[in-house]
């Protein structure tokens, strides 16, 4: 879809199905966990007060309604990513347990003593320590992509790991702390080329960008629910299908089997292989309503809604004397900016920032190798999703120039 | 809008950060510790000279948010000529008290890291959580 025909988002319609915002604060920490509508807690509730019961084992007919609802929202993010197939939608509780999966299935069987496992140094610690851990246990090595000067991945540095030949290679294809949107296509094939078997981290970018797995050539394609207006406790493991039948199951128990005997079990099929156990039935449910509610608005007004309040918060920082960006331009970055204050610290500013009900993050943002390499300890950083208004970057705005009065 | 007399940035806190007291590195200390905080990286170490069990000198060094190094300053202050055994009696509750300021939860280590500090170095008393 070009931009010319975006029906562009109405923000004070959309902020009205977010009861949070009745309270008066300005939310800028959607990179975080986004806030969620009515329609995604309706959802829940209804499954609370109407059908709620457990699925895939009960006769009656609430019981058949929770199981019809919970797989309801498969097809639904299926249709969003555009997977191939419901079977390579794997719910997990988010973008930690789905990678973790993938290196205890996955990586258990196929990552050996010598092999070579290419992340980057914009990866969020959910997408290193794993690897880390499998790495420890088998004997493999791990080589981090690095960034220049505007938080951008050295693509030759990469195509020199790619020569080689790495078994796996992984990345999220945007930066949680830099917002870089990262070369991924183009990264993908280009591993995929060299033999790798490539997972990408999607937490930042399935929320804020049409994203098509099948399109970007990944084996494996990893989001949470939250981030995406959905609760906690539902988020999406994509694999594709070959791959995920060869794995073995990440969690043994109910649900996730065909037969059960003292000589042996049979596993079901996919996906619920690796769905063991009575699952997060409301969160998935709520997820789907958050699916629907994307979809209503359509992907690329939510780019470009972002990318608008993104150029305008970047410009009205960038303005202030003492304050540093962090990060490639507006068009390259997603609706995230980091930034420092000179001589206050990142956790100082938040804490005047809260004082005026203005949410920002503080911290190394789960990216502690990033911060390093970028010689900090810590950045603030504000984010932004489909509810962002600009008032909320001029409250921002309003508190760093507090924060400076106070700390002058 | 917060105010200059914002309850969490008071001025002696500002002045405490601006310009603290006992800051530096004491040469040859008898007793030396260094402590972080990974999650916002703030660090506070101390350097104590010892004498006849007083703590006649002593400096820290360190860098981080107003709390913490406010904190850390203040609390030198307290301890330059306090006799050790005093000293170990100094409580989480002497240190918010003397900030004087509602901490949040998510504040509470910047404001005990000096604490921590003390309590390692000084005394050997490892790894108790402040929270």
């Amino acid at each position: 879809m070009s931009v010319a025909t975006l029906k562009p988002l109405d923000v004070p319609a959309i902020r009205k199905d977010f009861p949070i915002f009745e309270t008066g604060i300005a939310y800028l920490d959607s990179a975080n966990t986004s806030q969620r509508p009515r329609q995604v807690t309706g959802a829940m509730l209804e499954y609370f007060e109407k059908f709620n019961s457990n699925i895939h084992r009960a006769a009656y007919r609430i019981a058949e309604e929770a199981t019809i609802r919970y797989e309801a929202t498969r097809e639904k993010v299926r249709g969003l990513i555009n997977a191939a197939s419901t079977k390579e939608i794997v719910y997990t509780r988010g973008t930690t347990e789905a990678i973790n999966l993938v290196a205890y299935s996955w990586g258990r069987k196929h990552i050996q003593s010598g092999d070579l496992i290419v992340l980057t140094i914009l990866d969020h610690h959910s997408n290193i320590v794993p690897w880390q851990i499998l790495a420890a246990e088998k004997g493999a090595r791990i080589e981090y992509v690095d960034i220049d000067e505007k938080g951008e991945l050295l693509q030759d540095q990469f195509a020199e790991l790619l020569k080689q030949g790495p078994r796996l290679v992984a990345f999220n294809l945007v930066s949680n702390a830099l917002g870089t949107i990262n070369p991924a296509r183009e990264m993908v094939a280009a591993a995929k080329q060299a033999g790798a078997t490539v997972l990408v981290d999607g937490a930042q970018s399935t929320p804020h960008q049409p994203v098509d797995v099948r399109a970007l050539g990944c084996d494996f394609y990893a989001f949470s629910g939250h981030k995406m207006l959905g609760p906690t406790g539902a988020g999406i493991l994509y694999g594709r299908r070959e791959l995920l039948e060869a794995m073995d199951p990440f969690m043994a128990g109910g649900d996730m089997i065909k037969t059960v005997r003292i000589e042996g079990t049979t596993y079901h099929d996919l996906p619920w292989k690796f769905e063991a156990g009575t699952q997060a039935i409301a969160e998935v449910i709520g997820l789907g309503a958050a699916v629907d509610y994307l979809n209503g608005l359509g992907m690329d007004a939510v780019r470009q809604h972002e990318l608008e309040i993104t150029e305008y918060a970047y410009e009205a920082l960038s303005e202030i004397d003492g304050l540093t960006v962090y990060g490639p331009p507006p068009s390259r970055r997603a609706g995230v900016i980091s930034f420092s204050l000179d001589g206050i610290h990142p956790h100082d500013l938040a804490t005047i920032a809260d004082r005026d009900q203005v949410c920002l993050r503080a911290g190394h943002h789960c990216a502690m190798p990033l911060m390093t390499r970028l010689g900090i300890a810590a950045t603030a950083r504000a984010s932004f999703y489909v509810y962002t208004e600009k008032d909320e970057v001029d409250r921002l705005v309003g508190s760093i120039r507090e924060a400076q009065r106070i700390f002058s | 809008m917060a105010t200059a007399d914002d309850q969490f940035y008071r001025e002696y806190i500002l002045d405490h950060y601006k310009n603290p007291r006992n800051f530096g590195r004491l040469d040859h200390p008898d007793i030396s510790h260094e402590e972080d905080n990974p999650l916002c990286g703030d660090v506070v170490g101390m350097d104590f000279r010892i004498k006849d069990g007083t703590i006649e000198e002593i400096r820290f060094h360190g860098r981080g948010c107003a709390i913490s190094q406010a904190s850390a300053s203040l609390l030198t202050e307290r301890l330059k000529g306090l006799p050790l055994e005093e000293a170990k009696k100094i409580s989480k509750q002497d240190v918010l008290g003397e900030l004087g300021i509602d901490i949040s939860p998510a504040r509470i280590k910047c404001a005990l890291l000096a604490l921590k500090v003390l309590k390692v170095g000084a005394y050997g008393l490892a790894g108790e959580d402040e929270e």
